[in-house]
């Protein structure tokens, strides 16, 4: 009976192939972190079974990852689109707050403070919170969307930037002499007093590292949760005004006034990179998340795309207003910002494009700062009458990820994202141009192994040396002051001294020679039979 | 003009409640996650060194009145642990409550061995009077008791010499003894079943094969594993080495494989089907093992040394993984798992039971389900990166008294000599003259069938 059914069925059913979605296939490529690995030349069984095993669940990891994405990501980012012989860079600015929703447009103001400007400012991780700090020392932190003021304080000096710290509790700001640190109450928390005249501020979020650079030239890293310095940087290429990170891996850009743009990590005292951009000085410069591409601009009129990877210029456009403010938003558009116009660009990083993506002019004043808020479809431009915004669809990534910036953070989940910020605090020195590269082992090049061990061998030499000469002051004990052992002690040393030469040479022409003493040791067939002895082997 | 701008509100976002719990939301995309090998990086080497602030194994110590020789754990109570001292007197210890539940009192010189029976409701002693007595054993109740009772053996079995060893059948009421030779009883029988004798002046230890319970093991003085099977009455296979072995242990998952603790510092992992090379070589012990016990998961054991130390070992790393030792800990003579492989006891000279962590890190009691995550993330980060120096150094580091210390440290030196040595014969000797046997084959002297 059982025979019979086994006879029924077939043996080795086929087995079915599992249907591979073409477009997911696409989709988890952005999740696979580095090339699949071959393993099937390995000759160890043992490693190759374990990073199967690793590969196969980087595999699955990366497949669920990108089926995640399709599937549990709540919304889509915006979008805007001309229909007909409509264009979306001829879309005025009135017309697309009257398209978008009432929630969308609500975002979109002017605040008139022609007093105290122009303004720079900066938003929060999470996009919730923008400091506002006008040239003349006003200074203010708002929670924007609700239209609420967090705090406000004249600090009557000079202001020439403003920055958040690791959240929206703490800011920096660059004033005439030294840079401060503000707490949300607007009270002075700390004076740094080794930030000298600092024209920019950037912090690292990762490292806790607050970076300023300004009229002397010199870029400094300051640990925040520490205090210490943990690095100071002379750039020895003048006054510097423009900086920015390269999210991607924290290095800092920045760009100066010979046309040069240098990329700086804190355990380099020179730039890791040295990059001439313009024929001129460099009057901004951005880089996007993905820390891909960096665009620079000169006031040479040019806007520089540079991919950051390969350290190539892209390629470049030109514009006839001197732009000077730069800034790319999560999702790859680039604003330029020149005198009162703004420009946005979609897609301009990878290929060149041939128009805008949208345009506005600011209505009275000169723009002194251009940020897109993250996780928004904002941009805000801070300028000498004030401050605007303007709806940008498609600018800011619509899903954010609570762990990293939750936008309606509550004071709890502030307060345990702080420890954690803390107990994952990267070292400074940790910053590096590929940070894919922390945590591989890396053999030593063979350059570095050798002149290890010559150094290891002269001071193994020195010692013995050192050692002899020693021995040789002592002269007291009986016997062994006679010439015969003196002599016999020296030979000996020198012979001590020699060995390691001599083994090495013998080793290196035993390498090299191996091949002939082997071809010696057998008898040719023209040598008489008497001299046999002398050969190893018998006759060829 | 077609367009969509973002638009959050609020109310879709947050909770509604301050009672529900905070909405949580993801986004996996690489860009807004940057740096993260970096990340990952420093929180392994944080797992790694909060492993080692943690790294607390030593639980609790039950007291003897004379120095422990010899442990037995029951195979149906995880809570009971049953142990005998040098002064003849067997204790049976509940382990959780920590307290004596009897005292087994009846031998006239010290005991050597105790083993539970299968049933776990007698235990069989031996002792150097020259007998061996069963005894019946209570299950350790939830009610205190004030006083340990004592109790009488059910049962005496006499012999002509004293006994060295004892272990218990795996299913049936058989149990066989190690002496001036290797004896087999049954329960109802006063006189042994059969009687192994191989040329050896006494057998120091004897193991049952747990899977194949007709199999089993003794170890000689004269340096000698032998192999037995109790279908046949005369033994299989005998493998002798140049130093003794103390004791033996059935790997309980792979039960062709076995271990010995030698007095050469070393165990030796055999394959019983292939024994002219050991399968792997365990060192790292200053002196003589004592004895030795696998962890019922057959991934691990655990040994006792002569150098007041306990150590636990990889079924196939060459090096100790965890190292336990005390300011009193005395010469170790008896090592156990616990039956669920969390668990450690080691018997001393000091007259002491310590109980240890096997993991020595991890936490007592019952985690919540976001501890276990946890502690599970951070042993896959160690995992990931114990290659890279620093985490390493961490992770291997031990401390150790300072005569382990010196000591390991002049075997060492030895080992190094002698590997040069080696080095420098073989340099200046005809090429392939030098026959050089593996570390894994170096000790065995014969086998005999």
């Amino acid at each position: 009976m059982v025979m019979a059914q086994a006879n029924d069925e077939p043996v080795s059913q086929p087995r079915k192939r599992q249907k591979v979605d073409p477009d997911l296939t696409a989709r988890i490529t952005k999740f696979r972190r580095g090339d699949p690995l071959a393993t099937s030349k390995i000759p160890d069984r043992k490693l190759k079974g374990t990073l199967r095993y690793q590969e196969r669940l980087a595999n699955e990891a990366a497949e669920l990852a990108a089926k995640a994405d399709d599937w549990l990501l709540p919304s889509t980012a915006g979008g805007l689109e001309a229909e007909g012989m409509e264009r979306t860079w001829r879309f005025k600015q009135d017309e697309v707050v009257q398209a978008a929703e009432v929630g969308a447009a609500r975002k979109v103001f002017d605040l008139s403070l022609t007093e105290l400007g122009p303004y720079s400012l900066d938003f929060t991780r999470s996009g919730r919170f923008l400091a506002l700090a006008g040239r003349k020392g006003h200074l203010a932190v708002m929670d924007w969307q609700r239209g609420k003021l967090v705090t406000e304080i004249q600090v009557k000096e000079t202001t020439r930037d403003i920055q958040f710290l690791h959240n929206e509790s703490f800011f920096a700001t660059a004033q005439r002499k030294y840079a401060y640190i503000y707490d949300r109450n607007g009270v002075e928390v700390h004076c740094l007093r080794d930030h000298v005249e600092a024209s920019c501020l950037e912090f690292l979020p990762h490292h806790f590292l607050l970076c300023s650079v300004g009229r002397p030239g010199v870029l400094r890293y300051q640990d925040t949760s520490t205090g210490q310095t943990a690095a100071a940087h002379r750039t020895r290429l003048g006054p510097c005004s423009v900086m920015r990170q390269n999210p991607w891996n924290a290095v800092l850009c920045l760009g100066h006034a010979n046309g040069t743009a240098t990329l700086w990590a804190p355990n380099m005292p020179t730039p890791l990179v040295r990059l001439l951009c313009h024929r001129g000085p460099i009057k901004a410069l951005a880089v996007d998340t993905d820390g891909r591409n960096m665009v620079t601009a000169g006031a040479d009129g040019q806007v520089r795309v540079w991919d950051l990877r390969m350290l190539r210029p892209r390629h470049a456009y030109f514009s006839r207003a001197t732009p000077d403010r730069l800034d790319i938003s999560q999702r790859g558009l680039l604003a330029v910002g020149a005198a009162r116009s703004i420009q946005v660009w979609q897609g301009a990083l990878e290929h060149k494009a041939n128009s805008p993506y949208m345009r506005h002019d600011v209505f009275s004043g000169r723009l002194s700062s251009l940020a897109f808020c993250p996780y928004e479809d904002v941009l805000a431009a801070g300028h000498s009458d004030g401050l605007s915004t303007m709806l940008v669809p498609g600018a800011g990534e619509p899903n954010y990820d609570s762990r990293v910036a939750d936008p309606f953070q509550g004071r709890n989940a502030r307060r345990e994202q702080e420890v954690a910020q803390l107990l994952d605090k990267l070292q400074p020195d940790m910053i590096v141009l590929d940070p894919t590269t922390i945590g591989q082992v890396r053999k030593e090049p063979q350059q570095v192994q050798e002149e290890a061990k010559m150094a290891a061998l002269v001071a193994q030499r020195t010692e013995s040396r050192a050692a002899l000469e020693k021995q040789a002051e002592k002269k007291k004990m009986k016997g062994k002051n006679k010439p015969s052992k003196r002599h016999r002690k020296k030979q000996y040393t020198i012979i001590e001294e020699h060995k390691d030469d001599v083994r090495m040479r013998t080793q290196k022409d035993q390498k090299l020679g191996k091949t002939a003493a082997v071809a010696e040791d057998v008898m040719p067939a023209d040598a008489p039979r008497a001299l046999a002895a002398f050969y190893q082997k018998g006759r060829q | 003009m077609r367009i969509k701008a973002i638009n959050r509100s609020e109310e879709e976002c947050t909770r509604e409640r301050s009672q529900d719990l905070q909405k949580v939301h993801k986004n996996l995309d690489p860009s807004l996650h940057p740096l993260e090998k970096a990340t990952e990086y420093t929180r392994a080497l944080n797992a790694a060194k909060l492993e080692r602030i943690f790294a607390k194994p030593f639980v609790a110590a039950f007291a003897h009145d004379d120095g422990i020789t010899c442990l037995a754990k029951n195979p149906q109570r995880l809570n009971s642990l049953i142990a005998g001292s040098a002064d003849g007197d067997i204790r049976l210890w509940d382990i959780p409550s920590r307290r004596c539940l009897r005292r087994l009192v009846g031998h006239t010189a010290g005991v050597k061995g105790v083993a539970a029976t299968p049933s776990g409701d007698a235990c069989v002693s031996c002792s150097t009077d020259c007998t061996v007595r069963l005894w019946r054993i209570p299950a350790a109740g939830m009610q205190p008791a004030a006083e340990p009772q004592e109790a009488q053996a059910a049962l005496e079995f006499h012999g002509a010499n004293g006994f060295r060893a004892i272990d218990h059948h795996w299913q049936g009421d058989r149990f066989a003894t190690a002496g001036a030779q290797v004896d087999v009883w049954d329960h109802a029988r006063s006189e042994p079943m059969s009687t192994f004798r191989w040329g050896a002046e006494s057998a120091l230890s004897v193991r049952f094969n747990p899977v194949e319970p007709e199999i089993f093991t003794s170890t000689g003085s004269d340096r000698s594993i032998a192999l037995y099977d109790l279908r046949s009455s005369t033994p299989i296979r005998k493998l002798i080495m140049q130093t003794r072995s103390n004791a033996i242990a059935w790997n309980p998952l792979e039960a062709f494989n076995f271990t010995v603790a030698s007095e050469d510092c070393n165990l030796y992992t055999y394959d019983m089907r292939k024994l002219d090379m050991a399968a792997c070589l365990h060192q790292d012990f200053v002196s003589a093992v004592m004895d030795l016990d696998y962890s019922p998961t057959g991934r691990e054991f655990v040994a006792g040394s002569y150098d007041r130390s306990v150590r636990m070992f990889s079924y196939n790393g060459g090096h100790s993984k965890e190292v336990f030792h005390t300011k009193r800990m005395q010469r170790v003579f008896s090592v156990r798992f616990s039956a669920d492989g969390s668990y450690v006891f080691s018997g001393s000279d000091d007259m002491n039971v310590r109980i240890w962590k096997a993991d020595a890190s991890a936490p007592l009691g019952k985690l919540l389900p976001r501890q276990k995550q946890t502690q599970a993330y951070n042993q896959a980060l160690i995992r990931r990166f114990k290659h890279l120096p620093e985490i390493n150094r961490i992770v291997r580091h031990r401390h150790v008294p300072k005569p382990i210390y010196k000591a390991g440290k002049l075997r060492r030196t030895i080992v190094d000599a002698d590997a040069r040595k080696l080095q420098n014969v073989m340099k200046h000797s005809k090429p392939g003259s030098v026959k050089v046997k593996p570390a894994r084959q170096k000790k065995i002297v014969g086998q005999e069938e």
